[in-house]
């Protein structure tokens, strides 16, 4: 698989984020192209989610900028605001809203935040919710649903809102092993229909053969860049080589 | 039970009770909304408005209610001039008094409502934020419809405390129900226990079943996580 155009839509330059005398992330610089499927990985604590999460500034960064499709990120406000409705973001905990059905969950966004009406909304959600594989699940609360189901809600909510990109936060790493699969299915389905995604992720099967890079991360470096066949073949650094024979031999 | 069997009595007793109630559902409707208001100003952004809702807390929470409502009678009124009627007296302290009976329990609605808050995960705010929704709109559609329906428990006890506390009105001349009481046993110095009884069990009988009916809806509104 190979990215669609070297036209880079996700931009990072320099950035550095601290939590209290905490440095979370230094000195990152990395680029997304469109059409691009990144995967990164790396020990807990590298600040995998934090990266993610300053993507689409949930979590404010200290030193450098971030570009997204050509933009500087705004600051606080609704021009930030406008931003993150073109960035999904897929929670490891799903965070699907308790109080509201699927449906509901999936075309909340398109109607409170894109103001489209409803009958539209309604319709795309169910679209969305049958190709994900859950429709019959439609008027259940998350609650009533299993993890599997829970997680491809979450997916389908992301992609109401027709997102330029696609954030991953360890999206498997809450559920049963059985479940697993069903959403790698539907995240395969996305990549290979040419949406930008950026994945955290531990399932090294995803990363061989749905990724078009793999990142590897260390105290909040990005340590090391390859395509995912070098990668896994022959990590160049230590503490890669060190951190696969962990994670392979589980 | 000579006292009730006059008409005249059972008259300024219903009626009491009535001005409870009207006190209670106008304060109680003011306050609650107000009381969320014055929560999202409290986990709001800016600093001015977080500024106005913990010093309205501090400052109401912690005066007593009959300072209030005198303050509102002498200070609103008579001193700064704020008229609700001019031509009904009786309306006009009754306005006066869900007025100071409100501001007071604004305070404990905001806290009821605050501590709501902490008991839904960041990831439904961080859900709500990543879809592209201002602060606003992650406070109405996602925090506080959840917040409020984790705390009808103790709205429930904030609505019980109103419904008493709305007895101090009295003291700016509103004739409710502890004020009718202390006239009728002014009257009738020799059923003082029976019309105390008689006032007494009915504020049982009318908040037991609230505080039972809060905690079926309190079940029935739960959010299951
Ligand atoms: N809100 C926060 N406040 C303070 N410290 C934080 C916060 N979020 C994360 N951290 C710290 O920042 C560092 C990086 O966290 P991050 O969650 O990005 O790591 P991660 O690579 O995603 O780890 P994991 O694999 O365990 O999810 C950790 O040391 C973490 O304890
Ligand atoms: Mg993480």
């Amino acid at each position: 698989m190979t990215a669609q155009s070297g036209e880079p839509l996700i931009v990072l330059d320099g950035v550095d984020k601290w939590f209290g005398s905490l440095h979370v992330l230094r000195d990152v610089h990395l680029t997304v192209d469109r059409g691009e499927v990144v995967v990164v990985i790396g020990p807990s604590g590298s600040g995998k989610s934090t990266l993610c999460r300053v993507i689409n500034r949930l979590e404010p960064i200290d030193s450098g900028t971030i570009r997204f499709d050509g933009r500087t990120l705004p600051a606080e406000g609704r021009p930030l605001a406008r931003l993150r409705s073109e960035v999904g973001m897929v929670f490891q905990s799903f965070n699907l809203f308790a109080h509201k059905t699927v449906l509901q969950n999936v075309t909340l966004g398109p109607v409170k935040v894109r103001r489209e009406r409803s009958a539209a909304a309604r319709e795309r959600a169910l679209a969305l919710l049958d190709r994900v594989g859950i429709a019959d699940q439609a008027d259940k609360y998350p609650a009533q649903l299993s993890g599997g189901q829970q997680q491809r809600a979450a997916i389908a909510r992301a992609l109401a809102m027709r997102p330029k990109a696609m954030l991953f936060d360890e999206p498997t790493s809450a559920l049963d092993p059985e479940m697993v699969g069903e959403v790698l299915d539907v995240m395969t389905g996305l990549a290979r229909d040419g949406m930008t995604m950026v994945v955290v992720t531990h399932e090294m099967g995803f990363a061989r053969h749905a990724a078009n890079r793999v990142i590897f991360m260390a105290d909040g470096q990005l340590v090391e860049q390859a395509e995912p066949a070098q990668f896994f073949a022959n990590p160049r650094s230590e503490r890669a080589r060190d951190f696969l024979s962990k994670v392979l031999t589980h | 039970m000579h006292v009730f069997s006059d008409p005249a009595n059972r008259a300024v007793y219903l009626s009491s009770f009535l001005l409870i109630l009207k006190l209670t559902g106008a304060a109680g409707v003011i306050a609650l909304v107000f009381g969320v208001v014055l929560a999202a100003m409290r986990v709001s952004p800016v600093p001015v408005l977080r500024g106005f809702g913990t010093a309205w807390v501090n400052v109401f929470r912690n005066t007593p209610l009959t300072l209030i409502i005198f303050f509102c009678y002498f200070g609103l009124f008579v001193n700064l001039g704020v008229t609700y009627s001019d031509d009904d007296i009786d309306l006009n302290n009754f306005w006066l008094g869900v007025t100071g009976l409100a501001a007071y329990t604004a305070a404990f609605v905001c806290e009821t409502v605050r501590s709501g808050i902490n008991t839904v995960p960041a990831g439904q705010a961080d859900a709500a934020r990543a879809l592209g929704m201002t602060f606003g709109q992650t406070l109405r559609l996602v925090v506080l419809p959840q917040a409020t329906r984790s705390v009808v428990a103790p709205f429930g006890s904030i609505l019980i405390a109103l419904a008493k506390n709305a007895t101090i009105v009295g003291t700016i001349g509103v004739l409710e129900s502890a004020s009718v009481m202390r006239q009728l046993i002014n009257d009738n110095g020799d059923a003082v226990i029976p019309i105390f009884l008689v006032f007494a069990g009915t504020f049982v009988a009318l908040l037991v079943p609230t505080g039972y009916l809060f905690g079926w809806l309190a079940k029935r509104l739960a959010v299951r996580r």
